[in-house]
């Protein structure tokens, strides 16, 4: 099967990504809650590049590219092209100045960074590489 | 992502079904703003069609909570899936919100 998929910057979009990642964590044989988050930790990454980095732009993309070392981790890899944005420098705000602000964001990155085991953010020429691991619970 | 929402026995239930995501938590967050603005004060989210949730739908929950709690208003969600609870439990917001099992306990919880 496929471990690449190519989206236009369009949110509506995001559910497409959700199908892909999971479809693949699943014939892998990956537990429902496990994948659950991974497929969280893509969407949010996705979702913050399609609105952050291409304001939304249907003619901007970006791509994901999933490697499963069975029984051992999946790695993510999530690019695109333009200003990058080092998501491992993302400082986590508190969830109690998120509430009392009554902000209806910022907690995306937060949850990809509980969920992963390891972030990179590569930038060459004009690419970026969003890389996430996640390591694999022994069944 | 559907949401409906009516009043039953003095509760005020916003079911959603489908995904709730970065393109479909405004909806959400219309919902709540209708129950607030109407001056309900005992809401209850019927979670048991629910598929997924992201930050996004997670935000608008968040971002209700001093509101609700300023004009002493009980919000109870239910019926969340195992897989949808964990994505509550990642980020600790199951011990900042009212999360029920059943409809019941929601009910309970919201007059309690």
């Amino acid at each position: 099967m496929d471990n690449q998929l190519k989206v236009p910057c369009r949110k509506e979009k995001l559910k497409e990504v959700r199908v892909f990642v999971g479809n693949l964590l699943q014939q892998h044989g990956i537990p429902d809650i496990e994948a659950g988050e991974m497929v969280l930790a893509v969407d949010e990454v996705c979702a913050n590049l399609m609105i952050h980095s291409h304001n939304c732009n249907p003619k901007k993309s970006i791509g994901v590219k999933i490697n499963i070392l069975k029984g051992q981790e999946v790695v993510f890899e999530i690019t695109d092209y333009g200003v990058g944005f080092n998501f491992c420098r993302y400082k986590e705000p508190s969830l109690d100045d998120i509430i009392k602000e009554k902000k209806k964001g910022g907690v995306g990155l937060i949850l990809v960074k509980r969920i992963m085991d390891n972030m990179e953010f590569i930038r060459k020429a004009n690419r970026n590489v969003y890389r996430m691991v996640k390591k694999l619970k022994i069944a | 992502m559907e949401i409906s929402s009516v009043l039953e026995a003095g509760n005020y239930v916003i079911a959603i079904n489908g995904d709730v995501d970065a393109s479909s938590s405004i909806r959400l967050d219309e919902a709540l703003a209708k129950a607030v603005e109407e001056g309900q004060q005992h809401i209850l989210i019927d979670c048991i069609d629910l598929n997924y949730i992201s930050s996004a739908g997670l935000g608008v929950f968040m971002s209700y909570i001093e509101e609700l709690k300023a004009k002493n208003i009980r919000m109870v969600l239910f019926g969340l899936s195992d897989k949808v609870k964990n994505v509550f439990m990642v980020l600790g917001l199951d011990q900042l919100l009212n999360i029920m099992d059943t409809k019941d306990q929601a009910k309970q919880q919201s007059h309690g």
